[in-house]
């Protein structure tokens, strides 16, 4: 199962600056492990950040992304009290969504 | 061969970079050189720039710059909220929660443990770290197989973190900004620091090497990392204070025990044992040194 992110909102000047840091290995398909066999390619493929019934940001990812990534961005139109809905899908199905409330 | 003033290669900065004796600078080429000096003639502007990123760089550490920008997304912080939730779990055999651990502070008081972790336990008798006390608590609190901790402590490469692992960095959390104040009240925690000490500067193995070999002087450095000189207080607290630590080109963290077994293994010494005697007495030596310090970990490193 997958672990919880970090994510962290807090509005500045008019914005909400959004920090997510998410649990996962990232495997490139390219390395090989310790048998000799190349480990299977296992990545988030795609983020989808949703406020207020509005998708504010859609992230499609492919292998070339580090172990835990980080991913930072800002939105207008967001006060503080209001949900964002973070969601990740990695390429074997596996997901995860959290939930944090704008500071 | 011109006069090296009428060079614009030999600016007050470039020569500014090409003084000392440690890191090489991204200007490289020493200006005495000919051939260097032919393509500076040519390209007076490229060269000046050059000399400019290096002294930029020299000024602010750029290992502290690159941590600086790192800080915001430590991925430690997964693990301290995965050992925070095997803290709080009840787990193993007896099915029992690690809130009942007496890391010194008390049963399951964790706020500055820490920062004064090696430290004598009269329940077992002997001086202990935050690792092993944990490996103890992990036995007599939730039967945990010893032998099998001992095993595996530290996490393969590309392999989740061991519960070893997210339990210290949700424990050095615990101490964040707390001051290190290792202690010293008991002949055991005396006993541990001297040889920790000795160890230190005992060389051997198929180098000659000891730790202070390469942790004893100013401004040494293996490839471009700089060491810490951890026969001072300054370079001990910068060392013990920040780890564990999260090591970037392993992505995992990694604990104190780990960082000193991998400084004996470069040593080419046998392999340091985890828990052992040796292990726990530099770590002590390393925390007294460090006595004033601030904790900052889990940190961020290479």
């Amino acid at each position: 199962m997958a672990d919880p992110m970090k994510i962290r909102a807090a509005m500045q000047a008019g914005r909400v600056e959004v920090k997510i840091l998410m649990a996962h290995q990232e495997e490139t398909g390219l390395r090989k492990g310790p048998d000799g066999e190349l480990v299977p390619p296992h990545f988030i493929s795609n983020v989808s950040v949703m406020h207020a019934g509005r998708e504010v940001l859609r992230v499609q990812w492919g292998r070339a992304i580090s172990k835990n990534p980080f991913l930072q961005f800002a939105f207008r139109g967001a006060s503080r009290g209001d949900e964002l809905t973070v969601t990740w899908i990695d390429n074997l199905g596996d997901s995860r969504t959290d939930r944090i409330t704008i500071t | 061969m011109k006069p090296a003033t009428s060079n614009s290669a030999e600016s007050p900065l470039s020569r500014r970079a090409g003084q000392g004796p440690s890191l090489p600078c991204v200007a490289g080429p020493r200006p005495a050189k000919q051939g260097v000096r032919a393509i500076a003639d040519r390209w007076p502007l490229a060269f000046a720039a050059s000399a400019l990123v290096c002294a930029t760089v020299r000024a602010a550490d750029p290992t502290s710059v690159y941590r600086q920008m790192l800080a915001d997304d430590n991925p430690a912080e997964l693990a301290v909220a995965r050992g925070q939730e095997l803290w709080q779990t009840p787990r193993g055999p007896k099915h029992a929660a690690l809130t009942a651990c007496d890391l010194g502070q008390g049963p399951g008081v964790l706020a500055g443990a820490f920062a004064a972790l090696p430290r004598y336990f009269a329940d077992t008798g002997s001086v202990m770290d935050a690792e092993s006390r944990l490996v103890h608590c992990m036995v007599t609190i939730q039967g945990f197989s010893r032998p099998e901790l001992a095993a595996t402590p530290f996490s393969e490469l590309g392999e989740p973190q061991t519960d070893l692992e997210v339990l210290v960095a949700y424990v050095a959390a615990q101490s964040r900004g707390a001051t290190i104040r290792v202690p010293q009240g008991v002949p055991q925690e005396r006993d541990s620091y001297a040889r920790g000490r000795d160890l230190f500067y005992r060389r051997a193995g198929p180098y000659d090497f000891s730790c202070a070999t390469c942790h004893g002087a100013d401004g040494l450095r293996i490839r471009l990392q700089q060491l810490a000189n951890l026969t001072r207080s300054e370079g001990a607290r910068s060392a013990f204070g920040h780890w564990p630590a999260y090591r970037v080109s392993q992505g995992a963290v990694r604990t104190m025990q780990w960082r000193l077994s991998d400084c004996v293994r470069q040593q080419r010494w046998p392999q340091l044992i985890f828990g052992s005697q040796a292990a726990i007495d530099l770590s002590t030596y390393l925390g007294v040194l460090a006595g004033g310090g601030t904790m900052d970990a889990p940190s961020l490193r290479r």
